[in-house]
């Protein structure tokens, strides 16, 4: 490899502008949060926390975070349980059949959203569940289940299943082999599952701007009519907020993943 | 008898019946409402359909979805075929970091991604200013083709690096050495062994990009202007604002119908034919 | 360079190794390692892993850079010469096939490289096909052959351009024992057609006996000893050597000399061996268990055996023509003997007498080399 030094000075290069490309736009929004100003021009001018102080005092926008907590904190539950049940029954399939459920159970993550947001809204108009707790968290539960099912399923693959078989002739029964050897293993996989379906739920904007109503509205909502509404800088200070959440919770997953395939 | 190696599939069926359910209720019977709404409104027959592919504005923006979702592609496979392959190749601890710099923006909301875009790219954001600085021309960004298709592919990148990763990370980098010991000059051992090694996982990565693009929503409904509309704002704009669910629908059954045939056309080209290591089994 | 002339088997190439040497930060992987190898010879690396035996044939392939040192082949520096154009065959372990070729196509990808005619390189292919008798698998994919036809299909790869010289880096390594014992004849038959230069690194010390015509015995970045296999097992030059070819026992005690021989205490026993003692250090005397007879106590020297020991038999086996005996010495170190079969055996827990002649001891420095390999 040696010998290949100008290409790989080229490599590192390029990898060093597409890195900088990848994460510095988003970090704009971090100065733009302190700006004095209530305006998004660039460069931000003075230097204030107002924004921050808005966040937390408007129930508008504090009001919506409680609510898309609340929302992700139920589609993690809900979705993490059905989709580690679903990854299980096609684990044990084995067959096409088992393909094909795994196929049908991912479509979710590559249909066009504004379709989908348009048909739930369609039903939803009809079943009174727009702008309903009930709604967003079956919308988003949808939309979560492949992140838990590719997750799960990531972690079944490699799970010997011989240990269950060795487990039952060490005299366990179904239920406690199940508890005690196959839940510890795949314990991994499920959580960063749930991780997966509580962030896809957070994030979710398309979906939730059709179903959304004045008296429940999510964050991001909130974010996006404050956008196309005026040039409201505390939609700057809540991307920071997030960016941060983001990075410090992928960062940890990282690190801990790391450590645990390294012992 | 254990959960996994358990000898009955209705069991194993039976496991899988909620999410099901869930996609049944939530995705299948949305679509099979659309479709139906489609045909039906206002009055039953093709005429929506009609309408559809009569009106040049709507095969205007049709044409102009598949060049965004084109030119974004496009971009996306340049860029990351060189980040996947250090990627693949570097370190554990860089590993880390450029993993870290894929998935921070993966994760971060779309929503946020494109709210730091319309700061840059605005006529007096940060782009422009840098290029009155340099002495250049201001150029419009914000509402035109090439603001939308610049932010897509910012966004849409992490979709292209992962599965191209995927598969670079399986390719036995000492098929090269092997190359180049039987004469092949290492710019030639690239092209003629690394190279088509790599295509199922870019095959992969561009259909994603692709689909993704068609469908795409909130950035360009942000970044973009009428000359930049795509097919999802027109659909948008059919049911919300002007409430006509059955031309909607039919939008909604067009670009259904170009994703799944995208899908379909693309499967072949992202199976192996062959174990991708060359080493030993 | 006429690449494809199979009729004549090409001559093979002359290496001349000159003082080379690898670091990796303050590692040292070799070290000022020099050797000869003649033209058509086959020519084993044997060492254990780490042992500088791999970097070596990396640096005549061209994978490493030289830290220091010179490769000559047939005269002509190579130390400088990009791996691509030295024009050297390498079989790897792990096969290194390109999955997404054919069969075919794998042997011809290097007369590819080297523009040959389609017509010259089809012929080429069959035959180096042939020579390894998987002419009817061209159009296989890699993947749909077994572990043994892919490394045969390697084998043709790289000897389908005539190279004066063939690397190999244990390219068995990753077969079972059946396997491996037919690959060695076919690996030794085609050597002596093709009339290459041969270099086949491997940790194996039965599989470098069986192949080699010379073995290089590699040790923490140092070339130990060369010679045939027969020199390196009867007349080792250093302990290490000596425990990795081959089973031995090792005796430790002081040492004085008396004459032309050098008399070594034993568990409070006098033992010879012939010659001086190997510089300053402490001696041992290696044994190889066929040198040693084990006999009832009290049965004295028969046929010259005046080297006799007292120890108590711990394990026996049975190895049809023979008996292997591990026995075990008043100061606690053991012996391996192996003796025909005759009479009834020794029990387990017996006292025995080993003798055996004093000339058939090897005397070597003890550079602290324990067996374990």
């Amino acid at each position: 490899m040696t010998r290949f030094r100008p290409g790989r000075l080229l490599l590192q290069l390029s990898c060093l502008l597409i890195a900088i490309w990848l994460v510095a736009p988003t970090l704009v929004v971090i100065p733009m949060s302190f700006a004095d100003r209530k305006s998004l021009a660039f460069p931000p001018q003075g230097f204030s926390t107002q924004w921050y102080a808005n966040f937390f005092a408007n129930p508008q926008w504090f009001g919506s975070l409680v609510v898309s907590l609340k929302i992700a904190a139920m589609v993690a539950v809900v979705a993490t349980i059905i989709g580690t049940m679903a990854a299980i029954g096609i684990e044990r399939l084995k067959t096409r059949a088992g393909g094909i459920i795994r196929v049908l159970l991912l479509t979710p993550m590559i249909v066009p959203g504004v379709v989908l947001a348009v048909g739930i809204y369609a039903v939803y108009l009809d079943t009174r569940l727009v702008g309903t707790w009930t709604g967003y968290v079956l919308a988003h539960t949808l939309l979560a289940i492949p992140f838990v099912v590719i997750a799960v399923g990531a972690n079944l693959a490699v799970f010997d299943a011989r240990l269950e078989t060795a487990a039952a002739s060490l005299g366990a029964s179904r239920l406690t082999t199940f508890f005690t050897v196959t839940l510890p293993l795949i314990l991994p996989g499920i959580l960063s599952g749930a991780l997966f379906a509580f962030v896809t739920s957070f994030d979710e904007v398309i979906v939730s701007l059709f179903i959304t109503s004045p008296q429940l509205k999510t964050l991001p909502v909130q974010i996006f009519s404050s956008m196309t509404r005026d040039a409201d800088p505390t939609v700057a200070a809540v991307g920071s907020l997030i960016f941060l959440a983001t990075t410090l919770i992928i960062g940890l997953g990282l690190i801990f993943g790391l450590r645990r395939r390294g012992a | 008898m254990s959960v996994l190696t358990g000898r009955a599939p209705r069991g194993a069926l039976l496991l899988t019946l909620p999410a099901i359910a869930v996609l049944l209720l939530v995705m299948a019977v949305p679509f099979g409402v659309i479709v139906l709404r489609s045909f039906a409104e206002p009055v039953p027959g093709l005429a929506n359909y009609v309408w559809f592919f009569q009106t040049p504005v709507n095969l205007t923006v049709l044409a102009r979805t598949f060049t965004i979702a084109f030119w974004v592609t496009a971009s996306c496979v340049l860029v990351a075929y060189p980040y996947a392959f250090a990627m693949s190749i570097a370190g554990p601890r860089l590993r880390l970091v450029l993993i870290m710099c894929v998935l921070v923006p993966f994760w971060v909301s779309g929503v946020v991604r494109t709210l730091a875009w319309v700061i840059l790219l605005q006529d007096s954001g940060v782009i422009n200013r840098i290029l009155l600085a340099l002495g250049f021309e201001k150029v419009r960004l914000i509402r035109t083709q090439l603001g939308v298709t610049i932010g897509m592919t910012q966004v849409l990148l992490p979709f292209m690096i992962m599965p191209l990763y995927a598969v670079m990370r399986g390719i036995d980098l000492r098929l090269l050495q092997a190359a180049r010991s039987l004469g092949a000059h290492p710019v030639k051992s690239f092209f003629q062994i690394y190279l088509p090694l790599s295509l199922p996982g870019v095959f992969a990565g561009a259909t994603l990009v692709f689909i993704l693009s068609l469908g795409f929503y909130i950035t360009p409904l942000l970044l973009g202007g009428p000359q930049s509309t795509m097919l999802s704002t027109l659909i948008q704009q059919q049911v919300l604002s002007l409430l006509s669910w059955g031309r909607g629908g039919a939008m909604g059954v067009v670009l259904l119908v170009a994703t799944f045939g995208v899908l379909a056309l693309a499967g072949p080209f992202m199976r192996r034919r062959y174990q991708i290591s060359g080493g030993s089994r | 360079m006429n690449a494809v002339s199979n009729e004549a088997a090409s001559k093979g190439a002359a290496i001349d190794i000159d003082g080379i040497s690898k670091f990796y930060g303050s590692f040292t992987a070799l070290e000022k390692v020099s050797l000869r190898v003649e033209p058509g010879e086959f020519m084993s690396f044997l060492g254990p892993s780490g042992s500088g035996k791999t970097t070596t044939l990396n640096l005549i392939a061209g994978f490493t850079d030289l830290s220091g040192g010179d490769i000559r082949l047939d005269a002509r520096s190579i130390g400088h010469v990009p791996a691509h154009k030295r024009n050297i065959g390498v079989v790897f372990q792990h096969y290194a096939l390109f999955p997404h070729m054919s069969v075919a196509q794998n042997v011809a990808y290097p007369l590819k490289q080297r523009r040959v005619g389609k017509a010259e390189r089809t012929r080429a292919v069959e035959e180096a096909l042939r020579k390894v008798q998987l002419d009817s698998f061209a159009h296989r994919y890699p993947s749909e052959l077994s572990g043994g036809q892919q490394q045969r299909v390697a084998l043709a790869r790289a000897m389908v351009f005539n190279p004066s010289l063939l690397l190999m880096d244990e390219p068995l390594g990753a077969l079972d024992k059946k396997l491996r014992e037919v690959l060695q004849l076919e690996i030794k038959r085609i050597h002596r057609e093709l009339g290459s230069t041969f270099v086949y690194v491997t940790h194996d010390q039965e599989e470098a006996l069986v192949l080699s015509d010379r073995i290089a015995v590699f040790n923490k970045g140092r070339i130990e000893q060369v010679g045939t296999g027969q020199a390196l097992y009867t007349a080792p030059q250093t302990l290490f050597v000596g425990q990795f070819i081959g089973e031995s026992s090792v005796l430790r005690g002081p040492h004085r000399s008396a004459g032309g021989e050098t008399v070594l205490t034993v568990a409070g026993t006098t033992l010879a061996a012939p010659g001086a003692a190997r510089g300053e250090g402490a001696q041992v005397i290696l044994l190889r268990p066929e040198a040693v007879m084990v006999q009832a106590p009290g049965t004295g020297p028969q046929e010259g055996r005046s080297n006799i020991l007292s120890g108590v038999v711990r394990e026996m086996l049975y190895l049809g023509s023979a008996m292997k005996y591990e026995v075990t010495l008043a100061d606690g170190s053991h012996v391996t003997a192996r003796t025909p079969t005759q009479g009834a055996p020794f029990a387990l827990g017996a006292t025995v007498e080993l003798a055996w002649r004093p000339q058939e001891s090897v005397l070597l420095a003890d550079d602290g080399s324990t067996a374990g390999h």
